[in-house]
């Protein structure tokens, strides 16, 4: 490839990353909307209601006023580290999305490694937690920072090992091929096959995101707000933004992986992208509604579940599969020769 | 100029930076992010030579999971790097000696046979389905199953001995039993106590209930000692 070339391939590729990001930062933006006026539901309020037509500007004027606010360093920190801290948790949230098939032929880049990309990229996001309590030079941000080192350590094994049982199933690490190797109809997805492995990825995610009932990190009522306690502003907007870009990256993910795609639950009805988008709202859905019915895990009981519970469950149930992938046992075998 | 070469330049570039970065700075939770950048940059490295799959393992092994535990340590202990530099001139000469040794050893193992670099032949691209993992794993599983198994074990050996050597067992300390807290039942921990609003009035009837609840008196033990035996049991919390 000569210079020119790569440099025309380069500009290519970052207009398709930017769409990509936007519609991408929308859905963020707009998934703290429905989260807002889902709790709101569930608890028997309206939620936001005073910007636009049903509150819908109400994610505007939130950007707004973050964008406004003055990004305060605290004294006696790190401040290099302090400001980088937000960047180095939101730029693996992004990059991961782009070996995510949105359809058959849409997908930035179709690697063969994907699923350890995507898994290489999620355990990355920990150090903007991890730098942002260090250099806070502040006790409760570094009690956060912490206990969310400790918890992506260990929820990290768990979804590791769900993400091999379904690799060993689809013979790739393609994701499309994983979607692929899928075909037929909703009960040729992997959730069935591998339904303990889904329920130990989709808990071990929420933990990965920091999100409630694993929000130790920021455990308003122990350690004020955990590793963004100091951060204000835009730098506070980003932690917020990566969270939100994490939780759906999860959810899509467990599209992908256990509810087939982009492919459609009836056989007769075409495949495409809005099953995707479908499926992905659909687990994120599950997000809201764990955060507004369960209350905080303490923190041994998180470690305890981690390592005594999924861990144990995933081991097991992969050696179920490699049995009955040797002893030639549908529908576990019989996916494997379909990819 | 090939877009390649200058993204090669580039990181490698960063990596020596990174790497000179991690022995020179004087904060150790910086040196330890100075490792994961140069981690990162050589995996780009490795990338671009179409290893993709050490390339990805060694961001996910490495800088996801080893680094965190790195940096965990290195915040907790909080290391003072000063005093460990104190023999620094004196060791110099030594040091030297080996970084010296180390050169000319890597020096004699790229030019076996006195090649130079531009007699090897180019190597030629793979093609875009070829798949790195599974080449990785074919030979691993086939052509070297044995040592594949015999370092397997010794890394099983050397976590086995790891736990073994750190795990105490404190006669004193007090641990939770989860599946006996998760059967509790309500008859366990509950007591409802009927009270008659109307014996307020008469003292007969109150001092019953006083009774039925140990009266503390301040220094006395034996309340805490009941429910340090009762926590101890895992019933009640």
């Amino acid at each position: 490839m000569g210079f020119f070339e790569g440099l025309l391939f380069l500009l290519w590729t970052v207009l398709k990353i930017m769409l990509i990001i936007v519609p991408l930062l929308l859905t963020v933006a707009y998934l703290t909307y429905a989260e807002r006026k889902v709790i709101g539901a569930i608890q028997v309020r309206k939620g936001p209601n005073r910007v636009g037509y049903f509150g819908l500007l109400q994610p505007i004027a939130d950007v707004l006023k973050l964008l406004t606010k003055e990004v305060l360093v605290p004294t006696n920190s790190h401040r290099f580290l302090f400001l980088i801290a937000p960047i180095l948790s939101l730029a693996p949230a992004f990059a991961a999305w782009a070996v995510i098939p949105f359809s058959d032929t849409k997908v930035l880049a179709d690697v063969n490694a994907g699923l350890l990309y995507v898994l290489a990229l999620t355990s990355l996001g920990v150090y903007g937690v991890i730098v942002a309590g260090w250099a806070s030079n502040s006790k409760y941000a570094f009690l956060g920072a912490m206990r969310s080192a400790a918890q992506i350590v260990a929820y990290e094994i768990a979804m590791g090992f769900a993400l091999v049982g379904v690799l060993m199933v689809s013979g790739s690490l393609n994701l499309g091929d994983i979607v692929r190797a899928q075909e037929g109809s909703i009960f040729h997805w992997f959730w069935l096959p591998l339904f303990p492995l889904f329920i130990v990825y989709f808990i071990s995610g929420v933990a990965e995101t920091n999100r409630a009932p694993f929000d130790v990190a920021e455990g308003e009522s122990e350690i004020v707000a955990g590793f963004h306690v100091d951060y204000s502003g835009m730098a506070f907007a980003l932690f917020f933004l990566a969270e939100y870009a994490n939780m759906i990256m999860i959810a899509a993910l467990a599209a992908i992986m256990f509810l087939g795609g982009w492919l459609s639950p009836i056989p007769f009805i075409p495949d495409g992208m809005g099953w995707f988008f479908a499926k992905t709202a659909f687990m994120l859905f599950f997000f809201l509604w764990f955060r507004a019915t369960f209350p905080r895990y303490r923190y041994d009981q998180i470690m305890r579940l981690g390592w005594k519970v999924f861990i144990p469950i995933t081991i097991v149930w992969i050696t179920v599969e490699a049995v009955a992938i040797l002893l030639e046992i549908e529908p576990w075998f019989a996916i494997r020769s379909a990819a | 100029m090939d877009l390649k070469l200058i993204i090669f330049w580039v990181f490698s570039l960063v990596l020596i930076g990174a790497a000179i970065g991690v022995i020179t700075t004087r904060n150790p939770v910086q040196a330890a992010l100075f490792l994961v950048l140069a981690f990162v940059n050589s995996s780009i490295i490795w990338m671009l030579m179409e290893a993709e799959f050490l390339a990805i393992t060694l961001v996910l092994v490495y800088v996801g999971a080893v680094m965190v535990l790195f940096l965990f340590v290195v915040m907790m202990l909080d290391v003072n790097l000063v005093p460990l530099r104190e023999g620094f001139t004196r060791y110099l000469p030594v040091g030297g000696l080996v970084a010296a040794a180390i050169v000319l050893q890597m020096i004699l193992l790229i030019r076996v046979k006195w090649v130079d670099a531009s007699q090897y032949a180019q190597p030629l691209p793979k093609p875009a389905d070829y798949s790195n993992t599974e080449a990785l794993g074919m030979a691993m599983y086939t052509d070297y199953l044995f040592q594949f198994e015999v370092a397997a074990v010794i890394l099983l050996v050397a976590i086995i001995a790891a736990i073994a050597l750190t795990m105490r067992r404190r006669p004193l300390t007090k641990y939770q039993r989860p599946a006996e807290q998760v059967l509790v039942q309500k008859a366990d921990r509950l007591r409802v106590v009927q009270v008659n609003s109307e014996d307020n009035q008469n003292p007969a009837v109150m001092s019953n209930y006083a009774a039925a609840v140990p009266a503390v008196a301040p220094g006395d033990t034996s309340v805490d000692d009941a429910i340090d035996d009762a926590t101890e049991q895992g019933a009640k919390p």
